[in-house]
């Protein structure tokens, strides 16, 4: 990747990632009609996943920046899971 | 060497963007400590937080989604346009991102007097005499929902920076570092209310 040239986003490109943002918005809304109890909350947490990943990657810029701030933005989940699980874990078998 | 002083310029602007991103860093961790003590209540109120979130309103909170996304839309291409050299377009981008914002605020507004109409806020009567999962509930959204709009109302405060120091050229399609940052903070706004949003209105 050329560090010293700056990589502008298309509006296009722009507009499509808004246009997928809002159909799986509109995906996650519709899936919550169906009770399926916790595939639902699969689902819902999945769709929140790839949403975040699209912001993320295009209009946060990662995908075009350093990638020291995509590492960083990794390390960061880690840090989150491992509380999570490890709380989770105090939790349940306590 | 025309190139000289951009280059400076540019090498002065990945400092100032790794810097913005630490501060991100931290924001994500400030709301993923909610995260954490969102899911341990959940696991053991799964009954009460399930039943709650029933009394959310879908429609509002899906509006403000899309209201949301379609800010953060805005911002970007603010940033596209003012690169490109289009000045007035990239001001007017961001003021249609502040009027996102007004409309998310003034959405949240009616949400909230509609809760404390209900009587259901943190401290008030029957908040009190609510089942524990309920007030625990009602306690995480108010101050998780709540935090977020606080960071609604900053990013739209250094938008309007931005769009200041735009018509004042002090950022320019050769110096935009601070477009960029602000469009950061922004996204970063989206970036959480992504996580709320199925939290409290759609996982049932």
């Amino acid at each position: 990747m050329a560090e010293h040239k700056h990589h502008i986003l298309s509006n296009f490109t722009i507009f499509k990632v808004w246009l997928l943002l809002v159909i799986l918005t509109g995906i996650t809304v519709s899936v919550t009609h169906f009770n399926l109890g916790a595939f639902a909350v699969g689902v819902a947490l999945l769709v929140a996943c790839v949403k975040s990943t699209l912001v993320l990657t295009y209009f946060m810029h990662l995908k075009y920046d350093d990638k020291i701030l995509t590492a960083f933005i990794f390390i960061v989940m880690l840090v989150f899971t491992s509380f999570i699980v490890l709380t989770l874990i105090d939790y349940i078998y306590r | 060497m025309e190139n000289t002083t951009e280059h400076f310029e540019h090498r002065d602007d990945a400092a100032s963007k790794l810097g913005m991103w630490l501060f991100l860093y931290t924001e994500l961790l400030l709301f993923g400590g909610l995260f954490l003590v969102y899911s341990i209540y959940r696991f053991r109120n799964a009954e009460a937080f399930a039943e709650c979130g029933h009394h959310l309103d879908l429609m509002v909170g899906t509006i403000n989604t899309i209201v949301l996304l379609t800010s953060s839309m805005t911002v970007a291409m603010s940033i596209t346009a003012l690169q490109h050299g289009k000045k007035k377009q990239a001001i007017r981008l961001l003021i249609a991102t502040i009027v996102c914002a007004l409309i998310f605020m003034v959405n949240k507004y009616f949400e909230w007097h509609h809760k404390f109409e209900m009587g259901t806020y943190p401290g008030s009567p029957t908040f009190k005499s609510l089942p524990h999962g309920d007030g625990l509930f009602y306690l995480l959204y108010f101050f998780m929902t709540g935090l977020h709009a606080i960071h609604v109302i900053v990013g739209s405060i250094i938008l309007i920076f931005v769009i200041v120091y735009i018509k004042q050229d002090k950022i320019r399609p050769d110096k935009f570092a601070l477009h960029e940052n602000g469009g950061l903070y922004w996204h970063l706004v989206d970036l959480i209310w992504i996580f709320l949003f199925p939290l409290f209105y759609l996982i049932h």
